[in-house]
């Protein structure tokens, strides 16, 4: 388990290139559809088009950290360094994602409930879940050995994890001021087109982003495993034994 | 569970020869209580009204001394290798630091109150449910922190890395504790602080099974 060889290379790079290139023309389209095609909401009026990204934000950040759980715990019970370099790269992006989840939320909070931010139960659990995988990735920075490295983040991110619905519910008795979850569902039939295409556009930029910050780590990690170099000194003796 | 006693003593016994060190990081706390007072201002209602808030923040705070402090003396002369290599499973090494860790909180949660009630006049007839919202309280910090300080106390920076670890994930046990100590503090007509108090429960009961069986992994790896 856990060898140096098992580390994944970066041949997926072309697919990787495909998916960023699809998404960002979903992406585009989606967005120029919410912009201009899409009727305007009857009681927020123009401001209610930073749904069209801000849920799709909202899906897709949820769906890569889920994905970061699932990589900790195949990481921890399967073994494989591949499983490493894809936690990595999906507790980045997924705190990326929730960043700009929390910045279009104050956006949007701003001129509907007049406020920047409130301790709303899915604002503060983003907020929480923004620092709590933040800090698991400052302590991978801050641990040189990659066993440990990979064991302790994996460990810290199924306990990040599981604390999510503890964390949602505690604020939700605490304190509401959220609307419904903006889904197909609750939503009017003229908005499903853009905020599909859109949800596709950023869930493929997001594989694209996650695949290449994985090969990323992949290359760092083949750097540290690999065998230590000889001293200068013991190549200079060498070449002087051949000469 | 032979084990799980032979370290609880072990930890029981460090705790006693350490326990200057308790005396220190209970003037910190309450330190602690007396500069948030400056935050408010000379307003006894309101100071009386944030008074649990201030009292949980107080004990979140020495609450990292205690816990990095807990897994430092471990590290010195590299007592922990030395104790994995001893026919004990690492679960009852983690449960033995975690109740330590979880009386001595209680201890400075209860040692904090008096101070708490002098500096706010925050007292309450409900000592008891106060005492039993701290001691589930210090339940819900020193299990996460237990195993939180295992992984920092081995890093570099554990002194930022253990708070900024910890902090988001105890945001329900503040929430609950905070509410339920103001509750009992300041009165409770809609018998509120019950859903608190098992809200804390389940925390406790989800992160001490949890961290129990991931316990092993960090400090075996």
């Amino acid at each position: 388990m856990n060898r140096p060889s098992e580390i994944p290379s970066g041949a997926t790079r072309p697919a990787a290139f495909a998916f960023g290139a699809l998404g960002l023309v979903l992406l585009c389209v989606g967005s120029y559809w919410g912009l201009v095609v899409a009727p305007a909401e009857t009681y927020m009026g123009d401001v209610q088009r930073i749904m069209y990204v801000h849920v799709p934000t909202a899906w897709n950040a949820m769906l890569a950290l889920t994905f970061a759980f699932g990589c900790a715990l195949a990481f921890l019970f399967q073994g494989g360094w591949k499983w490493d370099c894809r936690l990595e790269a999906a507790m980045e992006v997924g705190v990326v994602l929730s960043m700009l989840l929390c910045a279009q939320g104050a956006l949007w909070a701003k001129p509907t409930w007049g406020v920047w931010w409130d301790w709303d139960p899915r604002l503060t659990t983003t907020a929480v879940l923004v620092f709590a995988f933040g800090g698991i990735l400052a302590l991978r920075t801050f641990v040189d050995d990659p066993v440990r490295r990979g064991t302790w983040s994996a460990v810290a991110a199924i306990v990040a994890y599981i604390d999510v619905p503890i964390v949602y519910f505690s604020v939700k008795w605490w304190n509401s001021l959220h609307q419904q979850p903006s889904t197909p569902a609750t939503v009017s039939s003229a908005f499903h087109l853009p905020l599909r295409i859109n949800a596709f556009g950023i869930l493929f930029l997001m594989i694209a982003f996650i695949t290449l910050r994985s090969s990323l780590a992949a290359l760092r990690l083949r750097g540290e495993l690999a065998p230590p170099l000889p001293e200068p000194a013991v190549t200079t003796a060498l070449a002087g034994t051949r000469g | 569970m032979r084990e799980f006693l032979a370290a609880l003593r072990k930890e029981a016994l460090l705790q006693w020869r350490t326990r200057a060190q308790l005396a220190a990081i209970f003037m910190f706390g309450a330190s602690a209580l007396l500069l948030f007072s400056f935050a408010i201002g000379p307003d006894s209602a309101a100071l009386r009204q944030h008074s649990a808030g201030f009292l949980w923040l107080g004990l979140l705070l020495a609450s990292t001394l205690t816990l990095a402090e807990s897994f430092q003396n471990e590290m010195d002369e590299r007592a922990l290798e030395a104790l994995l290599l001893l026919p004990v499973r690492p679960t009852a090494l983690f449960y033995a630091k975690a109740v330590s860790n979880w009386a001595e909180l209680t201890l400075l949660g209860v040692g904090l109150v008096p101070i708490m009630v002098v500096l706010y006049d925050a007292g309450t007839d409900r000592v008891g449910g106060l005492v039993g919202v701290i001691l589930l309280g210090s339940a819900g910090l020193s299990a996460p922190g237990t195993l939180y300080a295992a992984m920092t106390s081995q890093a570099r920076a554990r002194q930022t890395l253990l708070p900024l670890l910890l902090f988001p994930l105890v945001v329900p046990v503040l929430l609950a504790s905070v509410r339920a100590s103001s509750l009992l503090i300041t009165g409770d007509p809609m018998g509120q602080v019950r859903s608190w108090v098992v809200l804390l429960a389940c925390f406790n009961a989800i992160h001490w099974s949890v961290c129990g069986l991931l316990f092993g992994r960090v400090v075996e790896d």
